[in-house]
């Protein structure tokens, strides 16, 4: 046994995981899928007094689509988010990103909202929830709230959910028309943490670019919105410098250096993927 | 914490006692006895100890022992159709000599198992995919790979 010791609650509702919070405050953790949260206790980064399993917790294993967005539970498998027919047609840059999520049976286990509740800078589905301007349900001891995907990264492993909350779904609008997808990353093998990867997603119209989202990962403490290389494609439409954009992408960024690769070859990588990705994208849309 | 569950693995039931904090790998091998589920990372990379959780390949050194009552586990030793007898994918680990050490075996066996029953037309390079998740420090990849393929044709063939 590596963990050091602690008590496991398993509630079945989301009120006893908040009840269960609330009564034991910082000493107590939620765990998800456990993917990320179990090798860092066995490894003894981390420990708590209390863990609360969410697995149990059926209300959040709910998969809808409400009008113009499609909204996943936070206990929703990355392996369902991968395959599900609904969440493929509705989102597909969610389902484009989870096969780069280590392996599939890490991906059996490991869940959405753990994810992105859990927000290391290198994982993808917190940048796919920042490009798409996705909306992130919380409940805590005061009720329910929602938090835009800008304003939810705080830093590495910090998000702005305040104690006692949980995460419990996340709402990703749906793109109508022609779009194209994409998830690009560098790793130094399939399944490790991303180096720099990028979610891309465009909507054209004709040679218009009508819409576009860029995030980062791996760049730095949270994701990266792309803003002014969105701006680019848009002003440029389908025919725009895509390396300018790559450029635009990256030039604000000061990803740090560390054993895997400097933050100057990361920067690097992120203008060359950023042109990539929006390439496949363009192609995608007008296919 | 410690209490006292049951845990349904390979169809019997084991009732154990563990501290909240068992990994789920470790109450397989020292509370149950089943030392087929290898340990070698303990935090989830090598694939040493996976095992099926309601039929979907999972790793049990990323599981505590609390968190798996009421589900159906199955391990390397519940692969097999009978004693004596080998699964499609043990049949074709044995015939591609994929295996060397045998220590990665059990989550090979346990992985591709899962994998081909859900995907049993997947391509070449998804197989290779698929499997990337199992480490062989005996680095006999290519024997795993053309298991796998063998497997995958008979799991079709079966199929027609």
């Amino acid at each position: 046994m590596k963990p050091a010791p602690f008590e496991m609650h398993l509630p079945t509702s989301v009120s006893e995981v908040v009840a269960l919070l609330d009564e034991h405050g910082d000493l107590a953790k939620p765990i998800a899928g456990g993917q990320s949260l179990v090798p860092m206790m066995s490894l003894r980064l981390a420990s708590f007094e209390h863990l609360i399993d969410l697995n149990g917790v059926s209300e959040l294993n709910q998969v809808s689509v409400n009008g113009d967005s499609l909204r996943i539970g936070a206990m929703v498998r990355q392996s369902t988010a991968e395959h599900d027919p609904q969440i493929v047609k509705s989102a597909p840059l969610v389902a484009k990103a989870i096969p780069h999520i280590g392996h599939f049976q890490i991906r059996n286990r490991g869940t959405v909202g753990g994810s992105i509740a859990h927000a290391d800078p290198s994982s993808e589905l917190p940048a796919v929830a920042l490009a798409l301007d996705a909306t992130i349900e919380a409940v805590g001891p005061n009720g329910s709230r929602e938090i835009a995907a800008k304003d939810f990264f705080v830093s590495t492993w910090e998000t702005s959910l305040i104690d006692g909350e949980i995460l419990t779904g996340v709402r990703f609008p749906i793109w109508s028309g022609k779009c194209g997808f994409v998830v690009e990353e560098v790793a130094r093998r399939h399944g490790d943490f991303a180096l720099v990867g990028v979610a891309a997603a465009v909507q054209v119209d004709g040679s218009k670019v009508t819409k576009a989202a860029i995030a980062l990962f791996g760049v730095g403490g949270t994701p990266v919105r792309a803003s002014e290389a969105e701006q680019a494609l848009i002003a440029g439409g389908t025919s725009a410098d895509l390396d300018a954009v790559g450029n635009l992408a990256a030039m604000n960024l000061a990803p740090s250096d560390d054993v895997h690769a400097s933050g100057e070859y990361r920067k690097a990588v992120a203008a060359t993927i950023v042109a990539r990705a929006i390439a496949k994208a363009l192609k995608e849309a007008q296919s | 914490m410690s209490r006292n569950i049951t845990l349904n693995i390979n169809g019997a039931q084991h009732t154990v006692d563990v501290e909240d904090r068992m990994l789920l790998s470790d109450a397989i091998r020292e509370k149950a006895g089943l030392t087929g589920t290898h340990v070698a990372c303990e935090h989830g990379v090598c694939g040493a100890c996976t095992i099926l959780l309601d039929g979907e390949a999972v790793r049990s050194c990323l599981m505590f022992t609390v968190q798996a009552a009421g589900h159906e586990i199955t391990t390397v030793e519940g692969i097999a159709p009978a004693p004596g007898e080998l699964s499609v994918v043990q049949r074709a680990m044995q015939d591609n000599h994929g295996l060397q050490c045998g220590f990665c075996t059990p989550g090979i066996v346990t992985s591709l198992t899962a994998y081909l029953r859900d995907f049993p037309n997947a391509s070449d390079d998804e197989l290779k995919e698929a499997l990337s998740g199992n480490l062989c420090r005996c680095t006999g990849y290519m024997g795993i790979i053309n298991a796998a393929r063998q497997a995958q044709k008979e799991i079709q063939g079966s199929a027609k």
